[in-house]
């Protein structure tokens, strides 16, 4: 089975190819089956691809397609890698890929036929290159791929490309996803000169032989790849402007899948990142205050999809403590739950805002549990799930990471428990804004209220199904012995990791229960403030000040990095622009074009006519050359 | 006689051609120390030609080196000849057009 890889890429980029190139032919219908189906085909060949996985007795296995770089020494195959963990990114990506494709199919009936085919297009692109990044063997298979979803971003980001402030959003992501990927693209010629090498088995297997240093600075530039697609400090800022795009590629790209990329190509390089402590704790403390800071600007944000997106930002930082602290397979159960509970609550927004005509503002929404009852239910168990209430999804796998992170230093824990205690104020300000109390729209706005149509209402029920039971492959050790399957499944891709197979048993069981349920009884407690304090929110028009202002205002880091990096490099620009090219570089230019015409007019005067200067000239100058050959040599 | 006397005879005949070219206006004049220059070179070749044969009978009684320079000369007379009509020619030409062989009227290739 595991032959017939190449299919789970093939079916989407046929999908592309099919909806973008007749993308003016084809009708609305044909382009959802096209869009839809390809992915859909694809999730089964990954499901039967992820049985074969589990099955007993399977061992990782590097397909090799044929050579992709072959020069000299070096080797570059175009090699797919099949082992465990990315079959279950497969799932992942194509299974929420499908329920958000089928969504998109009702979202986006408003526009016309070659916009419809051309949003189904890059879509399916952007699985294709989501999908090539996870299977690839090596560094640079997975680069092509990381490149890909990159473009797909942007191409989505600006989808309404008519809008400036979109292609400024799509501008700003590709920008900051640059900066990140020189990171990425130099830490894979770093290997190539010090391993000769990218593929994951060979740079894995030399790595314990190469200098701390080294490790260290390829792990350190690989991480500055991640923060760039991942959205971490400093290069989170494109994330939430990314919500320009629709809402379920909002859901899809910048919340379910491409932002995960970071996480899956650390926990992939998990070996390089063992031998390299002090990357894993700038690893550990990054992602930390991503956590913490983009939580605190989520508490006073008020467009539906800005507070999703930096919970989506703090998330990944929980993510990113997680492979900090080394607790891998919580990483990837994060990643798992995360794609489950934020797509929902994507899809859930996009409905809400799908059924408001385009209104984000969720101070003008409220009571809407009356008007949808489906997208009620299932935005209210997304964020249980993602407050980390058990027996929800969220729940277990925030815990394992912050179990993980107590066992590294209690200064973690406390601050990811923190961030977790915020997590649940903004979700349920969000959601009792949204759902309770009394409408706030105008009128017409409540006169159109509708529940979304089955296409949009199926996956969040899906969704809301894999949020919460989702968790359940995961319970820890001291809840259910023996339980953790996503641990034993993923053992073998962590093993060199974790050589003691255990990292949790060092705790005592009693210490981590009272730990555990603590924190959901005070996170209960923020849940019911901020239920009880935003239930019967009334708009007020006075100004927020004082500290709430900078968090409305995003910490200002747009404004900041305008002022140290986009002005400088503007005027700097300028600076080359005006003097260096106008003045130096056209003087240059232009002075040997003048020097030339000059030079002609005054060369011109001899041509005089008079057939005696002429002869004059040339005897001067026979003459002069006579002189010259006699008196030079002696 | 040694050849030095040639050869000083035949540079002063050159540089009268010269300076004829040079300074003068008229046509004609120009075109009899073309000749002038013609002649000086074809003195230097007779001159040498006649050295070089007698350094060869020096070596060898019955040598004939250096008869190609006196055979040049004659050449060099027929080619002579053959511009000159062509060059009287033009001149006529010229007279017949303006009225003047001075070669200062001759610069409307100029304009």
């Amino acid at each position: 089975m595991s032959k017939l890889i190449y299919l789970v890429p093939l079916f989407p980029l046929i999908g592309f190819l099919v909806n973008g190139l007749g993308r003016k032919a084809l009708s609305r219908s044909i382009v959802s089956i096209v869009g839809v189906g390809s992915v859909l085909a694809s999730f089964v060949v990954s499901l039967l691809i992820f049985l074969e996985v589990k099955s007993p007795g399977f061992t990782p296995q590097v397909i090799t397609f044929f050579d992709f770089i072959k020069t000299g020494k070096l080797q570059i195959p175009f090699a797919f890698q099949v082992d465990q963990l990315s079959s279950l990114f497969l799932l992942i990506i194509t299974g929420v890929g499908t329920l958000i494709h089928l969504y998109s199919t009702a979202y986006m009936d408003e526009e016309t036929a070659p916009d419809f085919a051309r949003y189904f297009a890059y879509l399916n692109l952007f699985i294709f290159s989501m999908l090539l990044l996870v299977l690839g063997a090596n560094y640079v298979i997975m680069f092509i791929g990381w490149e890909g979803v990159g473009l797909c971003s942007y191409l989505l980001i600006g989808f309404w490309f008519k809008n400036d402030a979109y292609n400024d959003a799509a501008k700003k992501a590709f920008v900051m996803n640059r900066i990140g990927d020189l990171g990425f693209l130099l830490a894979v010629f770093w290997m190539i000169a010090r391993f000769g090498s990218t593929n994951f088995a060979d740079v894995f297997a030399q790595a314990p032989g190469a200098s701390a240093a080294v490790l260290t600075g390829i792990t350190l530039l690989l991480f500055v790849g991640a923060t760039g697609k991942s959205a971490q400090i400093p290069l989170f800022t494109w994330l939430p402007d990314a919500m320009a795009g629709p809402t379920p590629v909002s859901a899809l790209i910048h919340a379910a899948t491409m932002v995960t990329a970071g996480i899956y190509m650390i926990a992939r390089s998990n070996v390089l990142y063992n031998l390299a402590p002090i990357t894993q704790n700038i690893v550990a403390v990054i992602g930390l205050a991503t956590a913490l800071f983009a939580a605190t600007i989520a508490l006073k944000q008020n467009d539906i999809k800005k507070v999703l997106a930096y919970s989506t930002v703090s998330q990944l930082g929980y993510m990113f403590l997680g492979l900090g602290v080394g607790a891998y397979t919580g990483a990837i159960f994060h990643v798992m739950t995360h794609a489950f509970f934020k797509a929902l609550l994507f899809l859930g927004a996009g409905s809400v805002i799908h059924a408001m005509h385009h209104e984000q503002d969720i101070r003008n929404m409220g009571g809407l549990k009356k008007y949808m009852p489906v997208t009620h239910i299932t935005f209210l168990l997304a964020c249980l799930a993602i407050a980390g209430i058990p027996p929800f999804s969220g729940f277990f796998s925030k815990d394992e990471i912050l179990t993980a992170a107590l066992l590294k230093s209690p200064v973690y824990y406390v601050f990811g428990v923190i961030g977790a205690l915020m997590t649940a104020f903004y979700m349920f300000r969000l959601y009792a804004l949204t759902f309770q109390g009394k409408f706030r729209g105008t009128h017409e706005q409540e006169h159109h209220l509708h529940e979304s149509p089955k296409a949009m209402t199926i996956p969040l029920i899906v969704l809301a199904i894999l949020s919460v039971a989702g968790g359940l492959i995961g319970i820890p050790e001291v809840l259910m012995k023996d339980a953790h399957r996503l641990q034993s499944f993923l053992a073998p891709v962590f093993a060199e990791s974790q050589p003691g197979g255990e990292t949790v048993s060092h705790l005592s069981h009693s210490t981590e229960l009272i730990l555990m349920f603590g924190v959901v009884a005070i996170i209960l407690i923020v849940i019911v403030l901020a239920w009880r304090k935003f239930s019967n929110y009334t708009k007020t028009t006075e100004t927020s000040t004082g500290f709430s202002s900078i968090l409305e205002n995003k910490w200002y880091v747009d404004e900041v990095y305008d002022a140290i990096i986009s002005k400088p490099l503007r005027s700097f620009s300028k600076f080359l622009n005006n003097v260096v090219e106008r003045l130096a570089i056209d003087g240059l230019v232009n002075g040997v074009g003048k020097a030339v015409q000059y030079g002609s007019r005054q060369l011109r005067l001899i041509q005089s006519g008079q057939v005696g200067s002429y002869i004059l000239i040339m005897v001067v100058a026979t003459v002069l050359f006579f002189i010259i050959q006699l008196f030079w040599k002696s | 006689m040694p050849v030095n006397y040639y050869i000083f005879l035949s540079v002063a005949l050159f540089c009268i051609g010269i300076a004829g070219v040079l300074t003068r206006r008229n046509a004609i004049v120009i075109f009899m120390c073309i000749e002038l220059m013609l002649n000086a070179v074809n003195i230097l070749l007779v001159a040498f030609s006649k050295m070089h044969h007698l350094a060869g009978l020096a070596a060898d009684a019955g040598s004939r080196a250096g008869s190609e320079g006196q055979m040049f000369v004659f050449f060099i007379m027929v080619v002579a000849a053959a511009e000159v009509t062509v060059g009287l020619a033009i001149i006529v030409m010229m007279y017949r057009n303006i009225h003047s062989v001075d070669i200062n009227f001759l610069n409307r290739l100029k304009h």
